[in-house]
């Protein structure tokens, strides 16, 4: 499989000399299966620039898995030119939401409203095939399987594994590891962790072994306090969460909008020297970035 | 007993999907969506004592679209698989649709309904923890509690005239509530109950133990057993929060009852020890106040 980069920013497109050399968009990964099958993991603004590459390669078949509605997951979908161009079919998988009791349909219909966007969601021209997918049910396209697991964010989001001839990835989407809703010695506490426990266990199993894992770091252990309930993972997180799934290589994404590329490079070594990761490499996934396994 | 037709099942489940809850819930849950550090585990505190708010959660986290491992039967698991956000989210979602009136067409009163449900909800968790032998869950004892008597609500709410009718019918035949129902309704209401929790997917041993809760000689669970002995208590003269339609307060529990208790009522209040905090409780979180939702 190949991987490649088109959006590794967090929250918002932060575009600018300080974050030149990690890029601005905002998430969109690019996976090549072994048959050259495309399946692409969210559609953040990233998704525009390889739009660009995919207009050539007309008529294309593109699996878009959306790990959650937030904006900069789908902001780039509505400028995601294959999806205009007669010929092209474009499936797009995601979650049922409870609240608005919709799936991932409903990405495509917000977006493009009147008020929002030129183009209206009737004069997409591609066929359009919307999927809502469900925790632990795999999908199969070709000889690869995608398994989403449900993690934990402000919104229901799904992290998916991909697998393809004994190798595999996952990626988290956005993540915060489960905390204890009541204190130490308060009633509900005891249960409370012990259901956070087996939460985490099964996240870890979904995680089990991969070859890459992609995950939310969007904080350093000083800025998490404040950012507690956020819905994001530290560094110091997700290089826990890799080491006990056994994943041979980490990269670290979602990058905080805010943050330099300096200031990436130096928080993320301050991370990396309080861990002994003897068996995992660790890495900052920058935008353009490829990866083959 | 009359079966339900699967066309009045549908139409309730589609039904109380649109109720509203209870008063306090529906307040409290609109105060604390409007507090951006509102405290997780008051919002589930709200939740779980609201019979309408609990069905719903329950509903959607158990549908076909999360398929998960194993049933939810609390609203500290929904948090954990689900996320926090996204409970609060659907729980203001409850809270918008408006209350319950506390007058309804069935002339049924919804505070003491309430008040009885919490009751025997606190019961069944106590008495699950004293008395549970086979690792039974005292979250799921307290569930069932909270909604053995949910089709009182449905009557009250979407069959008012016939509810009414064997309200009468039970206090001028002095016949159980459940016998006159099946009289005038021709069902009962611990068969609409478990109907319903059967239809939104929620565990089997909690719908065996709404059905039965009127039939102890069909007991075999720890669940159902809890349930009964809660559900008579709380009627009984020291607690005295029976529904106020109930004719049936039991002095003497069945004898195959009271010996897994190990005793009779009286004796099971004595090893429960102080009760007054669980009626405490449960009346802060009954009484009603005028709320108008925005």
């Amino acid at each position: 499989m190949k991987i490649k980069f088109w959006g590794v920013r967090g929250s918002i497109p932060s575009p600018g000399p300080s974050t030149q050399r990690y890029g601005g968009n905002t998430t969109c990964i690019e996976v090549r299966t072994d048959n050259n099958d495309l399946i692409i993991l969210d559609g953040g603004t990233g998704i525009f620039t390889f739009a660009q590459q995919l207009v050539k390669e007309s008529p294309i078949t593109a699996h878009i898995f959306n790990t959650h509605s937030h904006w900069d997951h789908i902001q780039g979908l509505p400028f995601f030119i294959p999806i205009f161009i007669p010929g092209n079919t474009i499936h797009l998988y995601g979650a049922f939401d409870p609240i608005s009791g919709a799936g991932p349909e409903r990405i495509m219909n917000i977006q493009m409203q009147y008020s929002y966007f030129p183009v209206r969601e009737a004069e997409m021209r591609s066929r359009i095939h919307y999927v809502t997918v469900m925790p632990h049910e795999a999908i199969k396209i070709g000889e690869t399987t995608i398994t989403p697991t449900l993690l934990s964010h402000p919104v229901v989001n799904l992290g998916y594994r991909i697998a393809c001839n004994g190798k595999s990835i996952f990626f988290t989407g956005d993540h915060e590891p489960h905390y204890n809703i009541y204190e130490p010695g308060e009633e509900g506490y005891a249960d409370y962790q012990a259901l956070i426990e087996e939460q985490s266990q099964s996240i870890i199993d979904a995680m089990k072994n991969v070859d890459i894992l992609i995950a939310d770091s969007s904080y350093t252990n000083e800025e998490y306090p404040s950012k507690k309930g956020w819905g994001h993972g530290t560094f110091d997180s997700c290089i826990e969460m890799a080491m006990a799934a056994g994943a041979k290589v980490l990269y670290c994404t979602h990058h905080e909008p805010t943050r330099s590329d300096d200031d990436l490079e130096k928080v993320f070594a301050e991370a990396l020297a309080r861990h002994n990761c003897k068996n995992l490499d660790v890495r900052l996934a920058r935008e353009g970035d490829e990866i083959k396994i | 007993m009359a079966e339900i037709s699967s066309e009045l099942n549908k139409k309730l489940s589609e039904a109380v999907g649109k109720m509203p809850a209870f008063p306090k819930s529906v307040q409290r849950i609109l105060e604390l969506s409007r507090d951006l550090n509102c405290p997780p585990k008051e919002l589930v505190s709200v939740i779980e004592k609201d019979p309408v708010m609990t069905m719903k959660l329950l509903h959607i986290i158990n549908s076909a679209y999360y398929s998960f491992p194993k049933q939810i039967t609390s609203v500290n698991q929904a948090i954990v698989y689900i996320g926090l956000n996204t409970i609060k989210n659907m729980a203001l979602s409850f809270a918008v649709i408006g209350v319950l009136p506390q007058h309804n067409a069935a002339g049924y009163d919804m505070q003491r309904y309430l008040m009885h449900s919490l009751i025997t909800a606190s019961l069944a968790r106590l008495l699950c923890q004293k008395f549970n032998k086979d690792g039974t869950d005292p979250g799921d004892c307290s569930l069932a509690g909270l909604l053995h008597d949910f089709g009182k609500v449905v009557f009250a709410q979407f069959m008012p005239e016939e509810f009414k009718q064997a309200m009468a019918y039970s206090a001028e035949h002095k016949v159980p509530l459940h016998i006159a129902e099946q009289h005038v309704i021709g069902i009962d209401h611990s068969e609409v109950g478990a109907m319903l929790v059967e239809g939104w997917q929620f565990p089997k041993n909690l719908s065996f133990a709404i059905r039965s809760h009127h039939n102890p000689a069909e007991f075999k669970t720890t669940l159902q057993c809890c349930l009964f002995v809660a559900d008579i208590l709380s009627k009984h003269k020291s607690l005295n929060y029976g529904a106020e339609s109930d004719r049936e307060i039991m002095a003497e529990l069945p004898p195959a009852i009271a010996e897994r208790f190990g005793g009779n009522l009286d004796e099971i209040i004595v090893k429960l020890g102080d009760l007054s905090n669980v009626v405490a409780e449960a009346q802060a979180f009954a009484q009603t106040s005028k709320v108008t939702p925005t």
